[in-house]
């Protein structure tokens, strides 16, 4: 059968692989060897949904936007998201790993962070298991986001600056990995999102597939019907998206919406749209598309939205977009911040800034009538106020 | 035969040096090459440049960093490179991280490597299963050698497979660590120089991370065929220049 799920080589068509110096081979290995086992174990999957339910507060409800609905002469469910302890789905993937690591015997956690919604998502259930937490963050971004740095220091982790490069989100993710060489035996690694090498980005789909898995039964329950016509979510590395999509992956009457950070215009030359501006390369380990020069250098993308500034996207959504399953559509920071105020203003709803780009898409693209769109409200903004306040002169 | 086998086969303890390409100044390369043949240098690593350095520590990372703020492409080093051979014999190899190599497309970089008389390619992050399903055919078409690392943590069973893999010498990464991280070397590295030893490998190895100065070279050399040095000779080059090689190298041996 077709199917767009990784192969037990972690790869997406020809996308994915582990393009890993031989000094992570043994970590990426063990890992690998482990992990679907130690996700199957009946002990790991109590303890991850026991964990999900009462300390991350899932199910989160799929809530039917009727105003917006109205508005845009459609169906549109919001899965939400944003109300995840943390404030945004990345804390589903923590949980996740952090039990994993705790099941491979590791005793020291690191992780990178652009926006700090990552890291703060680690230093929180390393607080819970009490794990020593070490997360990497660009020192550029250290100055953007001051809040989510002060909670990472409150839940206990300590915030070590990524000096190098642009000392961005990129380089916090070189530091990281460099931490996980110098530390192989104690150390688990956990990334963000659903890029890396194998096995990173199929179980960070797994951690995530709980959005879709939960998607499917709610809207049963709501429309009768297991399936949406279509699944839109925002896409920086993939995760939300990766966990909105995964029970559809393989279900071809469910059309699948990916939205991109234009920043200020595919040809501005200020931008994260992967899709559109990347070419196939060697990034974080994975074979996937990334953003660089004709040389094979690793550019600096740009978004207003820190969590969508990645010059990568995961090896799922670059097999997604080139095999056509997926479709496409980059926004930029105007439009995104606009769609943003009015989910504010008809929902009562205030979208994180990544999220706000996923929902304007309504005013790039007409749906039917009746067609049911499920869009994954990955976030919520209190993060991004700052950004707000200053956008719009608040 | 290609150089490198060629020159293993030396009674000798290699010296081998890598340094970043347009790094301190962009026309620095083929000086620094001469530099460091004209002093018995055994192996020289050309590194070629990468944004995202990430099995490499400060010292390489600013080295990269700053060759490419000078200007260093993959093309401009191929020219840079191109009549090394009318006046250096020394066994070249260009260390580097596979995207450049990629986005230069790997057959059409090692036909020019093949042109210009490189003799092997260090690439870390081209992975041991992918290297033999998709690229040794064109390695070896071009008469390039790959040299394949090994770690403390590497298994038994792998070291074996790599060592059937290789060709010319195996790079032995003396500790978990990054490039120029840790100096020097505790009874946990001599166990393990010790214990790649007793496995007596088909392919000689040399030892690289951690060496920085005669010592280092001396204790890294006593059970294996050589050592190489990187981010000992960038910081001696930043500081000294060019023209102190010599210095350095006979510091060392
Ligand atoms: C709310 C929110 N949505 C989306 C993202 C983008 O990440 P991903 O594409 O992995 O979901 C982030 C990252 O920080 C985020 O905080």
């Amino acid at each position: 059968m077709k199917t767009y799920h990784a192969d037990e080589r972690g790869y997406y068509g020809e996308f994915g692989g582990a393009f890993i110096p031989e000094m992570l081979y043994p970590n990426c290995e063990e890992l690998r060897q482990n992990y679907l086992r130690i996700m199957e174990e009946p002990s790991f999957q109590k303890e991850f949904h026991q964990l999900l339910k009462d300390y991350v507060g899932r199910p989160t409800p799929l809530y039917f936007a009727k105003r917006l609905s109205e508005k845009y002469n459609t169906k549109i469910y919001l899965k939400r998201e944003d109300l995840c302890h943390t404030g945004a789905h990345k804390v589903n993937n923590t949980i996740g790993q952090i039990l994993m690591a705790k099941k491979l015997g590791k005793n020291r956690i690191i992780a990178e962070t652009g926006a700090g919604q990552h890291g703060v998502a680690t230093a929180t259930v390393c607080a819970l298991m009490g794990i020593e937490c070490v997360v990497y963050m660009g020192e550029i971004d250290i100055a953007r986001q001051a809040p989510n740095v002060a909670r990472m220091k409150m839940l206990g982790t300590e915030v070590r600056p990524a000096l190098s490069g642009s000392r961005t989100l990129k380089d916090a993710t070189n530091e990281a990995i460099r931490d996980w060489i110098n530390n192989p035996v104690d150390t688990h690694y956990i990334i963000g999102s659903v890029v890396g090498p194998h096995p990173y980005p199929d179980m960070v789909a797994r951690f995530q597939s709980v959005i879709s898995e939960e998607i499917k039964w709610q809207l049963k329950e709501k429309e009768g019907r297991e399936n949406p016509d279509y699944v839109v979510a925002c896409v920086g590395g993939g995760s939300n998206a990766a966990g909105a999509y995964y029970h559809y992956l393989d279900v071809p009457d469910v059309g699948i919406i990916a939205v991109e950070a234009a920043g200020k215009g595919i040809n501005s030359g200020e931008s994260a749209a992967t899709s559109a501006l990347g070419k196939v390369g060697i990034i974080h380990g994975s074979k996937t598309l990334l953003m660089q020069t004709d040389d094979g250098q690793i550019t600096e993308p740009y978004s207003i939205s820190a969590g969508l500034d990645y010059p990568g996207v995961g090896p799922m959504h670059a097999h997604l977009f080139k095999s056509g399953r997926g479709e496409f559509i980059s926004i930029t920071d105007d439009k995104a911040m606009t769609a943003g105020l009015a989910l504010c203003q008809l929902e009562g709803i205030i979208p994180a800034i990544e999220t706000s780009h996923a929902f304007a898409i309504f005013e790039e693209r007409q749906f039917e009538k009746d067609d049911v769109v499920v869009v994954n409200l990955s976030g919520r903004g209190d993060k991004d106020l700052r950004n707000y306040i200053d956008y719009f002169r608040l | 035969m290609n150089r490198i086998n060629k020159k293993l086969q030396e009674d000798k303890k290699m010296l081998s040096i890598y340094f970043t390409a347009g790094y301190p100044k962009l026309n620095d390369t083929v000086p620094i090459i001469e530099e460091l043949e004209k002093n018995g240098v055994d192996l020289i690593e050309i590194g070629l440049p990468f944004s995202d350095p990430l099995a490499d520590g400060p010292t390489i990372q600013q080295s990269s960093t700053a060759a490419l703020k000078n200007g260093m492409h993959t093309e401009l080093l191929f020219q840079q490179l191109k009549g090394i051979r009318k006046t250096v014999s020394v066994p070249l190899i260009i260390m580097g991280y596979f995207n450049p190599v990629l986005q230069y497309g790997v057959e059409a970089f090692c036909k020019k490597c093949q042109e210009i008389g490189i003799d092997g390619l260090i690439l870390p992050d081209l992975p041991l299963d992918v290297y033999q399903e998709e690229y040794k055919s064109i390695f070896e078409k071009y008469g390039l050698i790959n040299v394949f690392l090994i770690t403390p943590q590497t298994s038994e069973a792998r070291i074996k497979a790599i060592d059937d893999a290789s060709e010319g010498f195996i790079y032995m990464v003396s500790s978990a660590s990054t490039t120029g991280a840790k100096e020097g070397f505790g009874p946990e590295q001599k166990a393990y120089f010790e214990r790649i030893t007793e496995m007596k490998l088909k392919n000689p190895q040399i030892v690289g991370f951690g060496i920085s100065n005669s010592d280092t070279f001396q204790q890294a050399t006593q059970k294996t065929k050589g050592a190489i040095i990187g981010s000992a000779f960038i910081k001696h080059l930043s500081q000294k220049g060019v023209s102190k090689i010599g210095q350095f190298v006979k510091g060392i041996r």
